[in-house]
């Protein structure tokens, strides 16, 4: 391991170490696992705290989540269509609020008050594993979604409009992942070292501006993701009107 | 900040087989069955509920809503109706006041007529009576004044 640079008391930047933790031959990431669990019981203490007694006139928490469900079922209608929207709708959804509330997380809890042995926690969505893991599911939801919506009819969108296509269409199915995946992990892991490294040369309100930039960021980052994971659900299961 | 990168790099592919930026391991597995089970949880505990919630209220809204409508189509019909009836029995009342009136009319007329006839007759009457009783009168007197002039001659002429 390359010794840090700087020893400085406050602030220290770690990048590329990890907790690790052994189960059976293979090692993973503890922090993220960590930042993670904390973010789902974040989650879904809000959810069942909102959802204890649902009534018709909505009351405190209840209001949240029936914003919340409207718009991610807005951005779930709109992207994969009427009629194939309700399947899609939670996975959509969970992937919005777990990658926003990961995000925020990652910015507003003071996971350096915690000291890890080796590694730092931080937002589940600045490891990389996380980012793979999240665009790889919505690779295997796209395909998932055409073929039993469409069955092997499905293939015809590669050669749809013209077979000229094909190759590119092989190729997005690569592209759609890595992007899906580096445009978070890059977005998320670039706004923390941001703010750290201006915290680490200037540890007082000058990181602010940023910080707020970096929520925006967050937010923006989780509704780009499952946006787009919703118009490639949307993509595969659209019927062409011949 | 880069050079912290390419060693933090260079530490994870030359020098020690562990860490890294890009350190992909059985985290990634993990975490998508991980958030597979959030889906479920989430599914069961967040999208079902409160879809059902909020379709509820919006069925409720739109059969209220349409149930009011036909309501107020209902209250409109009536009312439309009873206008229709408060018109014809406005011009019902209007008819019966103008019998009633012509009736009253013709009744006073009748009963003035009765009366005026009955005034003639008995004025009628009471003329001739006294007709009668001043030609009876007058007669009684002619014969009295006759008597009288008798007596008056007798009288006059035995003794002259």
């Amino acid at each position: 391991m390359a010794p840090l640079p700087l020893a400085l008391p406050f602030a220290a930047l770690e990048v590329g170490h990890h907790l690790y933790w052994q189960l059976g031959h293979y090692k993973i990431h503890g922090q993220v696992f960590l930042s993670s669990w904390v973010v789902i019981a974040a989650l879904l203490a809000v959810v069942v705290t909102g959802t204890r007694r649902l009534e018709r006139d909505p009351r405190g928490i209840q209001n949240l989540l029936e914003f919340l469900w409207d718009y991610l079922r807005d951005i779930a209608r709109e992207y994969i269509g009427e009629k194939a929207y309700r399947d899609w709708l939670p996975f959509i959804g969970t992937l919005f609020l777990f990658i926003f509330v990961s995000n925020w997380g990652g910015a507003l809890i003071p996971w350096k008050v915690i000291h890890l042995p080796n590694g730092e926690l931080g937002a589940p969505t600045s490891d990389i594993n996380t980012t793979i893991a999240l665009a790889l599911l919505v690779s295997l939801a796209y395909f998932y979604a055409g073929l039993s919506r469409k069955g092997f009819r499905y293939f015809e969108y590669y050669v749809e409009p013209t077979p000229i296509m094909l190759p590119f269409k092989i190729v997005e199915d690569f592209t759609k992942p890595l992007s899906l995946s580096f445009r978070l992990f890059g977005n998320i892991l670039a706004d923390e070292l941001v703010v750290a490294v201006l915290a680490f040369l200037v540890p007082l309100v000058v990181p602010l501006p940023v910080m707020f930039l970096g929520l925006f960021t967050s937010a923006i980052q989780a509704l780009i993701f499952a946006t787009l994971a919703a118009y490639y659900i949307g993509e595969a299961v659209h019927e062409e009107h011949h | 900040m880069t050079s912290w990168l390419l060693l933090a790099e260079a530490g994870a592919t030359a020098g020690s087989p562990e860490g890294g930026l890009f350190d992909l391991d059985a985290t990634l597995p993990l975490m998508a069955l991980q958030v597979v089970i959030l889906t479920f949880i989430l599914n069961r505990l967040f999208f079902r509920p409160v879809g059902r919630a909020v379709e509820d209220r919006e069925g409720y809204i739109t059969t209220s809503r349409t149930q009011a409508k036909e309501k107020l189509a209902q209250a409109e019909r009536l009312e439309a109706d009873l206008r229709e009836q408060l018109k014809e029995a406005r011009l019902e009342a209007q008819k019966v006041i103008l019998s009633a009136e012509q009736d009253s009319d013709r009744l006073y007329r009748e009963a003035l007529a009765v009366a005026q006839a009955e005034a003639i007759a008995s004025r009628e009457s009471a003329r001739r009576t006294i007709d009668a009783q001043r030609a009876d009168a007058l007669s009684h007197l002619q014969a009295d004044a006759d008597r009288l002039a008798d007596l008056i001659v007798d009288r006059l002429l035995p003794a002259s």
